[in-house]
């Protein structure tokens, strides 16, 4: 019955294999990986990819760790690799600044996700300005999009769309929506923006909603999807860009994209790359289901290590205290406060004088 | 016994905290606050607390400096305005503390460097940033006991103790913070991150300090640095204090700080405005004692 229901839509698909994959590898993918994704990728007609550490432009650092490469590096080594496929970049104000922005545009880029947590758009305009300035094909990106009702989207966008943004993004950063909940979000922007404003969704997989949502998404107006080959990215990972693509084929909308060139790209190319599985288990489906940022995986893992508290109960506790993308500090803090708590740590007071 | 009289620039959240840290203080008096809005909150409210009050930005106080004799500026407007508002005030020969980012005077934490200030006879100090009083101070007494290759600080504020000001501007609280961490911290490069939190009700500020050393941590020493700079704090912030670390892995020490305010202006989450408004009223102090004494008296600048 669904089938052909989006015929004739044009959908732009944005692949985060190369970004919000970065996370999913720890930040460690090599210069030579980056490309033959990127040229598999633009092979396949995909129209865009983001290029850069997983936290954006400035995000190389203790809190979000060291890729092996500068994003500059990275950027110039695909944009010399590619032929149509544009490359983007993330920036999140506060991590990233206009300067960073301004190499990533010198050495290739010419897409941008200005990303703001949802409720505090305006730490955003001098960046989308600068962008704009620039020439950039420029979003605004309304992370942990869950914890803002549709008015408070709606608001937080049109903001963006004042500040030049062509493009506003409800980015489901915990993989914690449900189709329901994408279609007010969306549906509340659509209400607001003007007619020729864009409106974009960023999925996680973390309740294995991506497709599906991403799909409410469309239905109510949205013309651009996030997603990542082979579903490479955090937690349990982007909507899976070869899921989609089958998915928005078979219901008649036009994304330019060579399904089965795709597919291989994913399977030949991505896979291998990503090493361990990025699936739905018992921690990424703790994001999903108690609204953490999807970044947070990792960390929460290596502190349950170190301290002895387990990664699930850390994950709940950073969920309670309603701790957004950017506080990786915190994730370490809470655990060792957890484990203080357990008897399993001493205060610095105490080692002092032991 | 006599008091150093002060102005007030800028009605926001931090010029508006200012006065009640001022009002404090033994040495020092708030006399003026200018805005640029008749109708902002922070102008009513001094107006309440005795404060005389104008809206038409510094100019509007500039013919009274004399008359009511106005020795210590404080700027709380932006970085963009705040090198007119210093030259304007300097001309009367009024010493100006800068809390915005602009940093066109010396670099200022007070358990850091404060004395040098006023030996060098500074006409204009600055304050950094919140996040910058929160995290140098660590910074310094890591490195105070080992040389600090590489030191990065994560502030986290609450949403609503954030001003447009700051919202609009937070390059160049990266920037100003950044360089601080190095000039005054004493790292050899330095990196700020900050993050604003919305949620409700609001958590308290939050700063994380990783500093990298040279060779191995020596890790007694360099607690019992931080204990001691933590001690210097709070003799004027209260509310400075350790939840967790100092964590020592490899080479990387994470300290984990938290900041409360006296809840003046702002409830006490806001722990960001109270160590910048502490600070500034600090450093004033320090000057204002060397004014009473006759040590220091600031000369009007030559008009170029």
């Amino acid at each position: 019955m669904s089938e052909a229901s989006l015929k004739g839509r044009k959908v732009i698909l944005h692949d985060m294999s190369l970004r919000d994959g970065m996370h999913a590898k720890k930040e460690q993918i090599s210069i030579d990986e980056m490309v033959a994704i990127a040229q598999g990728l633009d092979h396949a007609g995909v129209p865009y990819v983001q290029v850069t550490h997983g936290a954006g432009v400035g995000g190389n650092s203790i809190q979000h760790g060291f890729a092996p490469h500068s994003n500059k590096d990275y950027i110039s080594a695909v944009a010399a690799a590619v032929e149509k496929i544009k490359i983007s970049v993330l920036l999140i104000p506060g991590l990233g600044t206009m300067k960073e922005l301004e190499e990533a545009y010198e050495a290739g880029a010419r897409s941008v996700h200005v990303a703001t947590h949802c409720t505090e758009a305006d730490t955003s305009p001098q960046h989308i300005a600068f962008a704009k300035n620039l020439g950039m094909d420029t979003s605004g990106f309304l992370m942990m999009a869950h914890l803002a009702s549709p008015e408070k989207i709606a608001e937080q966008g049109k903001m963006m769309e004042d500040f030049g943004a062509d493009t506003v993004y409800v980015t489901d950063s915990a993989g914690y929506m449900l189709p329901a909940d994408v279609k007010a979000h969306i549906s509340a922007l659509r209400a607001v923006l003007k007619p020729e404003t864009e409106i974009g969704f960023h999925g996680h997989h973390n309740l294995g909603m991506g497709v599906a949502n991403s799909v409410t998404a469309i239905e109510c107006g949205a013309s651009r999807i996030d997603a990542s080959a082979a579903g490479m990215g955090a937690g349990a990972g982007n909507t899976p860009t070869e899921v989609l693509a089958a998915v928005l084929d078979r219901m008649g909308a036009e994304t330019g994209i060579d399904l089965f060139k795709l597919m291989d790209v994913a399977e030949d190319v991505v896979l291998p790359v990503m090493g361990q599985p990025v699936r739905v288990d018992r921690d990424s489906l703790t994001l999903g289901y108690a609204g953490v940022y999807s970044t947070f995986l990792f960390h929460a893992k290596r502190a349950a290590e170190r301290f002895g508290v387990p990664a699930r109960d850390v994950l709940v506790e950073l969920g309670r205290k309603k701790m957004i993308g950017g506080q990786e500090d915190m994730i370490f803090d809470t655990a060792m406060t957890m484990a203080k708590e357990r008897g399993l740590l001493k205060e610095a007071h105490e080692l002092e004088t032991a | 016994m006599a008091k150093i009289r002060c102005a007030i620039i800028g009605s926001g959240n931090i010029g508006t905290d200012l006065i009640y840290k001022i009002q404090r203080s033994p040495v020092l008096e708030a006399v003026w606050m200018v805005g640029i809005d008749p109708e902002s909150e922070g102008l009513k409210r001094a107006a309440d607390m005795g404060l005389k009050t104008t809206h038409e930005g510094v100019d509007g106080m500039l013919p009274f400096i004399e008359e009511d004799n106005i020795q210590i500026a404080f700027d709380a407007t932006s970085a963009y305005v705040h090198a007119e508002n210093s030259r304007k005030v300097n001309e009367k020969g009024v010493l100006m503390i800068d809390l915005t980012p602009a940093a066109i005077g010396p670099l200022c934490v007070p358990p850091v460097n404060l004395a040098k200030q006023a030996e060098n006879a500074e006409m204009n100090v600055n304050m950094i940033s919140c996040a910058g009083q929160a995290t140098i101070p660590i910074v310094n007494a890591v490195a105070q006991v080992q040389g600090v290759e590489y030191a990065e600080i994560i502030a986290s504020l609450s949403s609503k103790s954030i001003g447009a000001g700051t919202r609009a501007n937070l390059d160049e609280f990266t920037f100003t913070t950044s360089n601080a961490i190095e000039k005054v911290g004493g790292a050899k490069k330095g990196k700020a991150l900050c993050i604003i939190n919305p949620a409700d009700p609001p958590m308290i500020m939050r700063n994380t300090i990783y500093c990298l050393t040279e060779g191995e941590p020596d890790k007694k020493a360099i607690t019992a640095s931080i204990l001691k700079m933590i001690g210097e704090v709070q003799k004027y912030v209260p509310g400075y204090k350790l939840v967790n670390g100092p964590d020592f892995e490899g080479n990387k020490v994470a300290v984990f700080m938290e900041v409360a305010g006296l809840g003046d202006y702002l409830p006490t989450y806001a722990g960001n405005l109270d160590i910048m408004t502490a600070a500034a009223t600090r450093t004033a102090e320090m000057f204002a004692d060397e004014m009473l004494a006759g040590t220091f008296q600031p000369k009007a600048k030559e008009i170029a």
